[in-house]
């Protein structure tokens, strides 16, 4: 076990070096200087002797490794540049963006684990019937829709027409609720689907015959069938947490949560580089580390695979 | 059972080939059909409810919407088909070679995809229109660029699968040069599965197209684009909830269609799949010697 753990630890430095020297390559491909944007952003006409100066100060006349080498060791030590916008360090910024969608995500993720769990059991008991039919249908059909669409809908139903839910920003305990059911609609019809068939799956299986045959009621079950089928929807589980946080972006802008997807997208709107920089590396990092994660607690939790891992 | 004739029995699947069909010559035909100009603002008739004159109504410069989804037609599909058919063509080339070469060539074309693959592809696409700036030519790159790397493996895979099949063996025998035999053998067993993905992921691609002209990434205006008519409609949405109807039900519709299309091609690719779809399972096993006729059934089809 440990060996594997260490095996599985050391594979990912080289893919945290790949993807941090791909989003440092990919910044220093862009077509337009950065000195004579951190000018720009601020109205100033840039002369030649300005541009200069501002590369100096900005590190940007040193040779291709040697800046990458420099900027992973200040990465390290926290010092993640200074926005050319407002001059506050990037840090200091994505400090106040991080918790509002960490908050989002959660909220979404309890929201998604509910809904797809009770989802996919009521359909696999209803199997083929009626009322599993009608259920797939109405997630089919919210997965299809824009989620722009249906935060619209929402914020409009909810916010404008009842008056129930604040309509946007982050004011009071309210407000996460239209922005997290939005999100989760993307999601709910994959994990619903996997559960659900899992479940059939599972239901076919020889342990749920013998459980049945040691006249077992219906609910211990149907409680063993979904233990056994919740494992590989984990993976899936863990590997949508990144994937979950990436899709912010469109949400946080619609409800004007201010979150980093919102963040970024202002970012990209003023070329605002360091800050875009630090998002890409941000996202990255954390989905190699949710990766490495559901990698161990598969290994842990299925005998099978540790016996392997040994 | 040929494929078509599968595809033919599955009416649903036909269903969504002809709306996308006819919205396609929609699109083509978009100067004939919409009533008005697209970019055509007049202040006068701004936000009208849907009428005579404005089948849809108007938006808030008083352009007709109906003109707007039509032409939008235009923009969505066109910048999606461009996005999908690049993608593929990447996706052949990379996992062709990949899948035909030995040693350095293949190892180094694999890892560099998972080294790719390692990037969600929501990310990847908002870095690249992040260092490429706003504009839809950035967007569709990004879509390119977050995608080749899923197919160069997919077509990888298939292309392992066929190049062990007893007649590009013996193509490989009569010494066929390796470009035919890629041209000829392995391309033709290999085009069902793409097409398959492919439709079922351009559903995606033109959410995400849409979703960032909704963000103002994408499409620039006057251009009539589903997610950007969306974009404005927000601002409208207090006074106007209509506005923001047509546009997204069109969106909604395509990627339903698409969605559909893609499990009838899939279905129809495999006959297994078909032949054992759950109901029929049911009904065989029902009559006594069920599992014994579905076998011959599976058996008949595979030769």
């Amino acid at each position: 076990m440990r060996q594997y753990l260490t095996k599985r630890i050391l594979s990912t430095i080289p893919l945290l070096l790949f993807v941090t020297f791909l989003a440092f390559i990919l910044i220093n491909l862009r077509t337009s200087d950065p000195a004579e944007i951190a000018l720009r952003v601020n109205q100033i006409t840039p002369t030649e002797e300005m541009v200069q100066s501002m590369r100096e100060e900005l590190g940007l006349d040193e040779p291709f490794l040697v800046r990458y080498k420099n900027w992973i060791v200040n990465s390290l030590q926290g010092e993640l540049g200074y926005s050319y916008v407002n001059k506050k360090p990037v840090l200091e910024e994505l400090q106040l963006a991080i918790p509002p969608t960490l908050q989002l995500a959660g909220a979404t993720l309890a929201i998604i684990v509910f809904f797809s769990i009770s989802i996919g059991i009521l359909c696999s008991i209803f199997e083929n019937r009626w009322q599993d039919r009608l259920l797939r249908g109405f997630i089919f059909f919210l997965s299809a829709m824009p989620s722009f669409w249906i935060g619209l809908l929402l914020m409009w139903f909810f916010a404008v027409y009842l008056g129930l839910l604040p309509t946007s920003g982050m004011n009071s305990p309210q407000s996460i609720i239209l922005p997290a059911v939005t999100l989760s609609m993307t999601f709910l019809s994959t994990y619903v689907r996997l559960i659900r068939n899992n479940m059939i799956q599972n239901k076919h299986e020889n342990f749920i015959l013998y459980a049945k045959v040691r006249g077992l009621n219906e609910r211990t079950i149907t409680w063993n069938i979904f233990t056994n089928s919740i494992q590989s929807s984990l993976t899936a589980f863990g590997m949508s947490i990144p994937r979950l946080i990436a899709g912010t972006v469109i949400v946080e802008n619609i409800f004007a949560w201010p979150g980093i997807g919102r963040l970024c997208v202002k970012a990209i709107f003023n070329s605002d580089y360091p800050v875009i920089q630090a998002y890409i590396v941000l996202m990255a990092v954390l989905f190699i580390i949710c990766n490495l994660l559901v990698d161990i607690v598969v290994v842990m939790i299925d005998p099978r695979l540790r016996r392997e891992a040994k | 059972m040929s494929f078509f004739r599968r595809l033919q029995q599955d009416k649903l699947g036909i269903a969504c080939l002809m709306f996308l069909g006819l919205l396609t010559l929609a699109g083509i035909f978009a100067p004939l059909l919409a009533p008005h100009d697209p970019t055509l603002v007049n202040v006068a008739v701004k936000l009208a409810t849907p009428s005579l004159e404005y089948p849809l109504g108007t938006d808030h410069l008083g352009r007709c919407l109906l003109s707007r989804v039509l032409f939008g037609i235009r923009t969505t599909f066109f910048y999606a088909f461009l996005a999908m058919g690049v993608t593929i063509l990447f996706g052949v080339i990379f996992g062709m070679l990949a899948g035909y070469s030995n040693g350095k060539v293949r190892e180094a074309i694999l890892r560099f995809c998972d080294a790719m693959l390692s990037f969600p592809s929501e990310v990847m696409i908002l870095a690249i229109v992040g260092i490429l700036g706003p504009g839809i030519l950035n967007i569709v790159i990004a879509n390119i660029l977050s995608k080749w790397a899923w197919y160069t493996r997919m077509i990888y895979s298939s292309v392992q699968q066929y190049r062990s099949k007893n007649y590009v063996k013996f193509a490989q025998v009569n010494q066929g040069s390796p470009f035919y035999i890629m041209r000829k053998h392995i391309a033709s067993g290999i085009a069902g599965e793409v097409t398959t993905h492919s439709t079922l992921e351009m559903g995606w691609v033109i959410l995400s197209i849409s979703s960032l002209s909704f963000l103002g990434l994408g499409v620039q205006p006057p251009t009539p684009e589903w997610g950007m008519m969306l974009n404005e409609a927000k601002n409208v949405l207090f006074t106007n909830p209509w506005q923001m109807i047509p546009a997204g039900t069109i969106t909604l519709l395509v990627v339903i269609a698409l969605n559909f299309l893609g499990d009838s091609l899939q279905n129809a690719m495999n006959p297994q799949a078909y032949m054992i779809n759950v109901k029929q399972q049911k009904k065989l096993l029902r009559f006594g010697t069920g599992r014994k006729r579905l076998n011959v059934n599976i058996e008949s089809e595979k030769s």
